[in-house]
């Protein structure tokens, strides 16, 4: 820069005509409005006993007319949901994670209960993982038993999730569907590896919606999206894009969610779907719940700062709806969804005391 | 991922800038022709001054042309000055996935003219020492932020010398008193600190200072986009050529204001070109120190941490920070590192087989995905601790090993090509492979596939050298 050293009191170029002003130039900003082709779908989950279902009440997601808190251009029509996980068997936690759920580990109608009315959840989502055939094995039978008793716990909307094995997933949701029809779960999830045709025929004939997942590319997502509309109205779909964690691919997963989300907006319609984000995979980063050297520490605070941050990236990006683990990650996702959409007017008067801060 | 469209970049082709260029092949530059150079420029492989002929006086015209052509739609302005300068805003594109974001956000970390010498000195050396490896990269903190809050020309000039005299970062000197803003300036007059703030009413005197020490100025209007403007175009007006914008940021209720205020700042400036609008941006998280006595310190942090990342993705150019902890700013900055790389190209490392320390034919054999930062975690984690052994990485597309099992970007025909194709059986005489844990699903298919038997290993790489010790049977 020292070759753009100015000589002092010379006036430089850019200076009016006639000196330097003396008094502010009234210039307005005129706000940036974009008008979108499109709006992104709404899904409405869970079904209440006046609906077909038996829930305390049901929730609906999308029908963004912009992108994510856009809100000077257009409002929020429906805040972000947030659905606590549940396993029906043990699983590996991190220790962050373990201490809030200890007590209920391994009694899926407890923890349901203890993610609704203690830790605030919307949802709650119900991983049927004891199916998996390198796990229990479990029959779809079995599984839905569990699924009776969390209907039985907590009044929420359920999401219903499998092992990700593609063959008993069918089985599993099959059966679901059967033994459930109009409560209007999300079942989680279907994929390009499964019969497309088959699921997408007895979720709609059962009432329920369907989360779709694909791995990272929007051509994959797309296709899924088609496959589905065989069967399946606009309505009954949520899309999965795949979330990578904070500091493991955390970024293609935001760009892929903001691209996705613009591009519905724009007229891709086999985009213009809600977004959900598995976003307890926030955990799979190894600098979430592991124990490092002192500066770092402690993991109790870094590991659910872990999720938040991955969690208001992707919130940023377009996500409806975030399937999380840590009850202090989700209280700080509801108070800051809350603050986006409150529509109050931001005090300038004490904004410039932080200069003077006694921290 | 690869996508060539660059909406919002300005419409430029290699001829255009070609046109301009001397047209001698010179190789200066140390690309082959002029015609090839202009591409780089275009794709914004290389900067317009690797062109020295292009610096002599006789293509200054060319010169001006080509700047003009090339401006991003944010500008970039310089704080500090050396090697640790650090060059803010300088941005070309709205979206991530238009273009390579320039420039990450600098973060700059503060102190105050009240804090004994001692703290002072503490909290900017743990500024300066902060550091983090992350894929091959250290994640590194930028600037220290000194704020009066004495109201005492002296004890700021002294606290500002004392941190000069600490540290070779970049200042950002914090009053709204310009007396006090020039005592401070006095203290270090040449470092090219960036003055906060000049506002609706302080704005001649700082617009003075800035031009008398030839600084960086911020424009200061809480919330107030009009004055924001208005304050901006005055102050180019007056002379000052580097601007930084302030639109406010506030915590809680106020955050739908300020993620709305970066954003429409950002949009104009990228997708109007607004030139006002198009000037780098400044988040200040730390009013979340505003509720200091109120509210518990960790949870003030963790406030504070949330904004600035949020802050990070929408826009800011720069923050500034009080909270120093580690568990606070790690997410933070490694949030900073993800958003700046390149959207095109997953962060992948070659394939094939890695030796590790002096394996023999009964030494263990693993293997794991070609995602960059898997690959670096377990291979530290097999070096830290001296294990002779092969690792054979995985062809998954750049997915970690969770995500690529459950994308099918890790699968066993993939595992057993690998095994194959890396030559190990030439080198070991058993057929044992072990697999991450995470990838247990597809063991079994493995198996099948390869005719290696798959030990399922620990879920978490810093285990391995244990699970050697424990289980390795050749």
């Amino acid at each position: 820069m020292a070759a753009n050293v100015l000589p002092k009191l010379k006036l430089p170029a850019g200076a009016i005509p006639g000196g330097k002003p003396t008094s502010l130039f009234p210039i307005s900003f005129s706000p940036p409005i974009e008008k979108y082709p499109n709006q992104i779908s709404t899904v409405k989950l869970g079904a209440t006993k006046s609906e077909g279902g038996t829930r305390g009440k049901s929730l609906i997601i999308g029908g963004e007319l912009s992108p994510a808190f856009y809100t000077f251009e257009n409002q929020t029509p429906h805040k972000p949901v947030i659905t606590l996980d549940v396993f029906d068997m043990e699983v590996p936690l991190s220790k962050a994670v373990k201490m809030h759920v200890k007590d209920v580990v391994g009694d899926p109608a407890a923890w349901a209960k203890l993610a609704v009315e203690k830790f605030g959840a919307d949802m709650v989502t119900m991983h049927l993982i004891s199916v998996d055939p390198l796990l229990k094995d479990a029959s779809p039978k079995e599984a839905c038993k569990t699924i009776e008793k969390v209907l039985q716990a907590v009044d929420v909307p359920l999401v219903i999730g499998g092992c990700g094995d593609p063959v008993k997933d069918t089985a599993l949701f099959e059966e679901v569907c059967e033994q459930f029809p109009g409560e209007r779960f999300l079942i989680s999830s279907v994929t390009l590896d499964m019969d497309v045709d088959k699921c997408g025929k007895f979720i709609k004939k059962s009432g329920n919606a369907v989360l779709a997942f694909t791995p990272m590319d929007l051509n994959f997502a797309r296709e899924l999206s088609r496959r589905l509309y065989d069967n399946l109205s606009r309505e009954d779909i949520v899309m999965d894009l795949t979330t990578a964690a904070l500091g493991y691919g955390l970024d293609y997963a935001f760009t892929n969610m903001e691209r996705a989300r613009i591009g519905g907006l724009m007229g891709d319609l086999e985009l213009a779907h809600p977004m959900s984000s598995g976003t307890t995979n926030a955990w799979a980063a190894r600098e979430a719940w592991l124990k490092m050297s002192d500066e770092w520490e402690p993991r109790e605070l870094r590991g659910p700062l872990w999720e938040v941050t991955t969690a208001l990236t992707l919130l940023t990006a377009g996500v409806d709806l975030f399937m999380m683990m840590h009850p202090a990650a989700v209280k700080t996702l509801k108070d800051v969804t809350n603050y986006l959409t409150a529509n109050k007017k931001a005090d300038p008067a004490k904004f410039l005391e932080w200069v003077k801060i006694k921290a | 991922m690869a996508e060539k469209k660059r909406a919002g970049l300005k419409e430029l082709s290699p001829i255009n800038i070609y046109k301009n260029l001397p047209k001698i092949n010179c190789k200066e530059c140390g690309v082959d022709n002029c015609m090839a150079f202009a591409t780089k420029i275009v794709n914004r492989e290389m900067e317009l001054d690797s062109c020295k002929p292009l610096l002599k006086p006789e293509h200054a015209k060319a010169y001006s042309i080509l700047k003009e052509m090339l401006k991003p739609a944010v500008a970039e302005v310089t704080i500090g000055v050396g090697e640790k300068a650090k060059k803010i805003g300088g941005k070309l594109v709205m979206y991530r996935h238009e273009f390579t974001y320039k420039n990450p956000t600098a973060i700059a970390i503060d102190v105050t003219d009240e804090m004994p010498e001692k703290e002072v000195v503490g909290r900017v050396q743990k500024t300066e020492n902060f550091s983090f490896e992350y894929i091959g990269n250290i994640l590194q903190l930028d600037m220290v932020a000194v704020r009066c809050t004495s109201d005492d020309a002296d004890k700021f000039k002294s606290c500002v010398k004392k941190v000069a005299e600490t540290t070779k970062l970049p200042l950002i000197l914090c009053t709204m008193n310009p007396q006090i803003m020039e005592a401070g300036l006095m203290a270090s007059p040449k470092s090219r600190p960036l003055l906060y703030a000049a506002t609706t009413t302080n704005w001649k005197d700082m617009a003075e200072l800035a031009i008398m020490y030839n600084t960086p100025l911020v424009a200061s209007a809480p919330n107030d986009l009009n004055a924001l403007v208005s304050l901006a175009k005055t102050l180019q007006n007056y002379g000052v050529k580097d601007i930084v914008l302030d639109p406010g940021t506030f915590t809680n209720g106020g955050l739908q204001d300020t993620i709305n205020n970066f954003t429409m700042l950002r949009r104009a400036a990228t997708k109007g070109g607004d030139e006002l609008a198009g000037l780098p941006l400044l988040g200040i998280p730390m009013v979340a120190w505003m509720n200091k006595g109120e509210t518990a310190d960790d949870l003030i942090k963790w406030r504070e941490s949330y904004m600035a990342s949020m802050l990070t993705v929408r826009y800011a150019d720069a923050l500034i920070l009080h909270g120093n902890d580690g568990w606070s700013l790690l997410p933070l900055a490694v949030l900073r590192q993800n958003i700046y790389t390149d959207p095109r190209k997953p962060v992948a490392v070659a394939t094939g087989l890695k030796v590790f320390g002096t394996p023999d034919e009964n030494s263990p054999v693993l293997f794991t995905s070609n995602f960059a930062l898997t690959y670096y975690t377990v291979a530290s984690d097999i070096e830290s601790n001296q294990v002779n052994a092969y690792l054979i990485v995985v062809e998954t597309e750049g997915s970690a090993i969770d995500s690529g099992v459950a994308g099918r970007k890790l699968t066993a025909e993939r595992v057993a090509d690998a095994i194959k194709a890396s030559g190990i059986e030439s080198k070991v005489k058993h057929r044992k492979i072990i697999s991450p844990g995470k990838a247990s699903r597809i063991s079994g298919e493995i198996e099948e596939l390869s005719g290696w038997k798959v030990l399922v290993g620990p879920r978490d790489s810093s285990e391995i050298p244990k699970y050697i010790i424990d289980k390795w049977q050749p």
